[in-house]
């Protein structure tokens, strides 16, 4: 099993509106894999769909080696998760944030004691650990999230626009954080609508209008669409000829 | 689980500690509303402020008079002289009720030709004026009998009546069943509505979904810290009511809480189907006052009789939980009464929770479209 994540004509439908209309792809292990669109190209459809949080309408998707329709508890064992709403409890400290996600994993007291000093360490939060989230900058709030989503050294980690709303330094740095975890091995799934975000990826696709008009790495597409920068081949694709 | 269950409890709680307001409605609001049902909504009144118009001035008026007075729920504010002056005191509220005395007061009353005392009292606050006028009237009475004494009247009837389970009217009585019930639901429905709502809102139930909590884990484990809270407060409110208004417990305390358990799940219940509808907190919020909080106010026989309301509305108040839950309570609190009396609507509050959390569980797996 070399496929972290396979999706097979994966459609999901609301009514008579198909959000997500039949995508194929498959995700390799420890890839860090950029899943692009316009907003409402049916990219967070996809990502629920994925994490167990919407049923599929039709088609076939495994996660982990786990089936979407039957063996959701096992994929939510296996994955992380972080939303484009910012989704840790703002009225909680840091501290307790850890603790809760760290908690409702099932992680042990002791392990929790470890991940909560190794995050607070590597983000420089140590002083700011009993502070309540609240309080953070976005940026911080977001890499915290990051952290929190990793806990419990999940196989894959979804990413729902996880750079929404910071300065490029900042997205830069969060990303310096998924760059290192890819290097222990994690798969990672991340959706964006920055194009120099989807540079940094090591394969894209890119959706429109709930079907995958583009898959390869950055470097194909750029080839293939005879452009020079991610953001003329993301133009090419979404304006209608 | 149970240590994951464990975890998620706790947060709960840290949610609750943090939030002042929220921590002030639960613990603050219960008795504020006892002390403000106790002492402002009532019935009794003490002193009421009245003023007298004596036309006749002789011997037994002054006595009648003294009569009033001596009740000590009467207070004769003025003498007036003439009728134009009693409207004076109504516009300043100086007084709520007026009697005047005719002329001739004693001497036709002697001369058995009837005279007739007038009482004109406040219509602006209607309640309080039936009381007053009802209580001066019986006064009135009791001084034409011992007046005329008993063989002047050879056909008499003698009504004496007698107030049971209730006997001084308090509306302690009353009210602290009524808020009791309707603490129960704020916390119980509208705080587990709201907190389920703004986990929606924020994005945080999405993780939680996401995470290997089982959904049912994750409502339960939002609604225990509320049901454990308003239990509290719902002994709060018992204690209150019987330390600081007198009202009694002669049935069993037992047969009482468990009775109040129930109600609690019932409230839950509710309090998670609007969350399972509701998207934001505003609109949790929002039912839960119209849907709950109002008709429990005004049609579980609460404050307002429902013996004495329209049928439709009578209807209405059978679907209402609190409606039975306050039967309940003021059976066994004011009358003792035990299981074999109460077992009706304590059967159709076991019903409720069965219908509520079958709905609340369905529409929540329908969500996880």
């Amino acid at each position: 099993m070399n496929a972290a994540i396979t999706a097979h004509h994966l459609t999901k439908r609301f009514g008579d509106f198909t959000a997500v209309d039949a995508i194929s792809f498959e995700v390799k292990k420890g890839e860090i894999f950029g899943f692009l669109g316009a907003n409402g190209a049916g990219k967070t459809t996809a990502i629920r769909m994925l994490t167990g949080l919407n049923r599929p309408t039709d088609g076939e998707a495994t996660v982990a080696g786990f089936d979407v329709y039957r063996q959701s508890e096992k994929i939510k064992e296996n994955i992380g998760y972080m939303s484009q709403k910012f989704s840790l409890y703002e009225d909680l400290s840091i501290r307790q944030n850890i603790r809760f996600y760290g908690g409702i994993y099932g992680l042990r007291s002791k392990e929790i004691q470890e991940k909560t000093k190794q995050i607070l360490e590597t983000l420089s939060l140590e002083v700011y650990a009993d502070k309540v989230v609240g309080e953070l900058p976005l940026g911080w709030k977001q890499r915290l999230a990051f952290a929190v989503a990793n806990v419990h050294d999940p196989a894959i980690v979804f990413l729902d626009e996880p750079t929404g709303g910071v300065d490029p330094a900042t997205r830069r740095r969060f990303w310096e954080m998924i760059y290192a975890t890819a290097n222990l091995g994690r798969t990672i799934f991340v959706t964006t609508h920055y194009m120099d975000e989807a540079e940094y990826c090591d394969r894209i696709s890119i959706m429109v209008a709930g079907k995958i008009e583009a898959l390869g790495s950055p470097h194909e597409l750029k080839e293939k669409f005879s452009a020079s920068t991610m953001d003329e081949v993301f133009v090419s694709l979404a304006r209608p000829k | 689980m149970l240590k994951i269950f464990a975890a998620f409890v706790k947060k709960e709680f840290y949610h609750i500690l943090r939030d002042r307001r929220t921590l002030f409605i639960l613990l603050g609001m219960p008795v504020v509303l006892v002390l403000l049902f106790g002492y402002v909504v009532t019935n009794e009144f003490k002193d009421a402020s009245v003023v007298v118009l004596d036309n006749a001035h002789d011997d037994l008026s002054g006595k009648l008079r003294q009569q009033l007075e001596a009740s000590g729920h009467l207070k004769v504010k003025a003498d007036l002289r003439s009728y134009e002056e009693i409207e004076s005191y109504f516009k300043n509220g100086a007084a709520k009720m007026a009697i005047v005395i005719p002329p001739n007061f004693g001497s036709d009353f002697n001369a058995r030709s009837n005279p007739q005392v007038q009482l004109i009292a406040d219509g602006s606050e209607p309640n309080y004026a039936l009381t007053l006028v009802n209580y001066a009237s019986q006064i009135i009475q009791q001084f034409q009998q011992s007046q005329a004494g008993a063989a002047q009247l050879p056909y008499r009837i003698q009504v004496e009546s007698r107030m049971v389970y209730n006997a001084q009217l308090r509306s302690a009585y009353t009210f602290v069943p009524g808020v009791i019930a309707l603490i129960l639901l704020i916390i119980s429905a509208m705080m587990t509505s709201l907190t389920i709502a703004r986990e929606k809102e924020l994005g945080t139930m999405d993780l939680l979904l996401v995470s290997p909590l089982p959904p049912l884990l994750i409502i339960v484990g939002k609604v225990v810290p509320y049901a454990v809270l308003s239990f509290l407060t719902a002994v709060m409110v018992l204690v209150l009511g019987y330390f600081v208004f007198k009202v009694p417990i002669l049935g069993s305390l037992t047969l009482l809480l468990s009775v109040c358990l129930l109600y609690l799940i019932v409230s839950l219940a509710l309090g998670v189907l609007i969350s399972t509808k509701a998207e934001s907190q505003q609109a949790a919020m929002m039912f839960s006052l119209f849907s709950l909080m109002m008709p429990t106010m005004l049609l579980s026989g609460f404050i307002f009789p429902l013996s004495s309301m329209p049928m439709i509305l009578q209807v209405i108040s059978k679907i209402i939980p609190a409606t039975y839950f306050i039967e309940v309570l003021k059976g066994v609190m004011l009358k003792g009464l035990g299981m074999s009396f109460v077992w009706k609507p304590i059967a159709v509050l076991c019903g409720m929770v069965v219908v509520l959390l079958g709905l609340a569980v369905a529409n929540f797996k329908i969500q996880k479209k």
